[in-house]
């Protein structure tokens, strides 16, 4: 009954009530795997991590695979979110309750990242291609560098900042530092659950499938397909662009509080251009458009290095091949060209038989 | 009052006067062809009209509001829409919603209604589909509604971008070479096409053509460009045997 009726509905709520089916059998196989003591620690040690770069890919896809632009910033966006939600709980914490101060700490994060996507968007945007995505990349490492020599701390005279040294700071004796330079956040009171974490996935998976599916999200395709026939139909490209840049940062917000609040500690280093790099492998593994493809890819790949530690010196090496193939696979004239053949063979067998008997 | 009154238009690319001088008014309801040789400027004209090109002298009226120089959004929501040469459609998007992404600004909700399925979303919608449904079935194209557009076959392609054009509910319609690369019957069949599209919509249609039996056939008054100027405009028969024009066309003294 329920399947007929799945078989009946729109192809894409079909595809969509899909993609939420997976994210929720794999939330309650692994639950159940878990009660009965069949998981190692070090997988459980990864189910968050997993979310959080399941969010990452599905926020990255907004602006790779619907906006059409390549961006190699999204760890800059993650780190900024991670740091502003982490200080928000490290202080609001130990007064709220944590049923406050969570939900307060993702959005603060999401809320930091938006406010970067748009400082960074703005200007951006109105490069295209390359230039864009070299841009993005600088943010990143800016973001890094400004995060690895930052010093914060308060006591009762408030806040201290420098940028040079903890002691530049001029923090009271019985004072509290909150972030100390290189070595960023400390003994941060875990709070991610798995639970927390599919929420979180679940979210972002209504977020973003809506707002694809809605007018916003057909103008920001339209963009990508051809930016001039978008103009001319009346589509405001700085708008809709800007709109999907900063959704997409402000998820990878929330992606960088719920990975932090997963560890004890915090360092800026962790956001690096390889982490931006490996977000864009989950995107372009998974199909770039393609949300589902997105959650599977970003779940695989954090898992396979865990169990494939022996070759952990040539992950980087593998991922630059994986998409460079994935790029030629996709894009190749040629190779296009072949799978559609490949295709046709394959629907022919299955459907009406080939043209020539017929003519026979 | 006309709908589109143009007056002493020009542009400059560096040292190069693509098109001067050119005054043109287009009446509603009524088909114009722009025709001239190869580069003579009918698309810079067509550019300069959506906003494309900023031009560097003169003025766009229409229906009475001045929108020389403002962007193509603007001059989308102004109501005129266009055609391109080269055919733009957004390929990897349904024949579908290529027409609803020309609805854009005639059926708007915000960005939050989309998100959160607010009742406004199915609403505007159901709204949009209807329509859209109804604009290709003009086309002939609702049975290929759930295609891509980069599947349909080069004509059919050529009519969705009408249709989509068609979406923004425009006062003037600009058609680049709509019959470009069609055989006879196709090219018969999109005369038929663009005459009821006026005649359903009452708007005013400009086109550019190659294809003479096509300007002749359904034009009621053509204007000739060349070297970016206007050398003549009249009915078919009139333009038929203008001098200049044939000079223009065959070359002459």
């Amino acid at each position: 009954m329920a399947l007929t009726r799945l078989k009946h509905m729109k192809k894409t709520t079909r595809s969509n009530l899909i993609t939420f089916g997976i994210v929720i059998v794999f939330y309650l196989v692994v639950e159940a795997l878990m009660a009965g003591g069949l998981t190692s620690s070090s997988f459980e040690g990864q189910l968050v991590p997993i979310c959080a770069y399941v969010v990452l890919a599905i926020s990255l896809n907004l602006t790779v695979g619907f906006l059409g632009e390549l961006s190699l910033g999204h760890a800059g966006f993650m780190s900024v979110g991670a740091f502003a939600g982490v200080l928000l709980w490290t202080v609001l914490g130990k007064t709220l309750p944590a049923y406050v101060a969570l939900p307060l700490a993702f959005l603060a994060g999401g809320l930091v990242a938006g406010i970067f996507g748009v400082i960074v968007g703005v200007p951006v945007l109105r490069l295209s291609g390359d230039y864009l995505a070299i841009v993005t990349l600088a943010f990143g490492e800016i973001i890094k560098n400004i995060i690895n020599a930052c010093y914060l701390g308060y006591d009762e005279n408030g806040l201290h900042f420098s940028l040079t040294d903890a002691a530049s700071m001029g923090l009271a004796p019985d004072g509290t530092t909150l972030i100390n330079g290189a070595m960023g956040i400390t003994r941060i009171t875990k709070a991610s659950t798995f639970t927390m974490g599919i929420a979180l996935v679940l979210i972002t998976l209504v977020v973003i499938l809506n707002l694809i599916h809605s007018r916003t999200g057909r103008a920001v395709m339209a963009i990508r397909d051809n930016e001039i026939a978008a103009q001319s139909v009346g589509v405001d490209l700085t708008r809709y662009k800007l709109t999907a840049f900063v959704i997409s940062a402000v998820f990878a917000g929330f992606a960088g509080v719920l990975y932090a609040l997963n560890y004890s500690s915090l360092v800026a280093r962790r956001f690096d251009y390889n982490t931006s790099i490996q977000i864009l492998v989950f995107v372009v593994l998974g199909g770039m458009g393609n949300i589902r493809g997105s959650i599977i890819a970003a779940a695989l790949l954090t898992v396979l290095p865990e169990m494939l530690r022996g070759m952990d010196d040539y992950r980087m090496l593998i991922y630059a091949i994986v998409l460079i193939v994935m790029m030629i696979f996709n894009q190749s004239p040629q190779i296009v060209a072949w799978r559609k053949r490949v295709a046709a063979r394959f629907t022919r067998k299955k459907g009406a038989p080939a043209p020539q008997k017929e003519v026979a | 009052m006309a709908l589109l009154e143009v007056s002493n238009l020009g542009i400059a690319f560096g040292g190069l006067q693509a098109v001067s001088q050119l005054d043109m008014t287009i009446e509603k309801g009524h088909l114009y062809g722009l025709i001239g040789p190869n580069g003579a400027g009918k698309t810079t004209v067509f550019n300069m009209l959506t906003g494309v090109y900023r031009p560097t002298e003169g003025n766009i009226i229409l229906d009475g509001k001045d929108i020389t120089g403002k962007n193509p959004e603007a001059i989308s929501k102004a109501g005129i829409a266009r055609t391109f040469q080269n055919i733009r459609l957004f390929n990897e998007m349904s024949v579908l919603d290529n027409v609803k992404v020309g609805m854009h600004n005639q059926v708007p909700y915000g960005l939050w209604t989309g998100i959160l399925r607010l009742p406004a979303y199915r609403e505007k919608e159901h709204e949009m589909n209807r329509k859209a449904h109804a604009l290709l079935k003009i086309f002939d194209l609702d049975e290929q509604a759930d295609l891509k557009a980069s599947q349909l076959p080069y004509g059919k392609q050529r009519k969705l971008e009408i249709a989509r054009a068609l979406a923004t509910n425009p006062k003037l319609l600009l058609l680049d070479e709509p019959a470009a690369g069609m055989n006879p019957n196709e090219t018969e069949e999109l005369m038929q096409t663009v005459r009821s599209v006026r005649d359903q919509f009452g708007i005013a249609i400009l086109l550019i053509e190659h294809d003479m039996n096509f300007v002749m056939g359904i034009c009621e008054e053509i204007m000739v460009l060349d070297y970016g100027r206007m050398i003549a405009r009249g009915d078919g028969k009139a333009i038929r045997n203008n001098p200049k024009v044939i000079a223009a066309y065959l070359g002459g003294d």
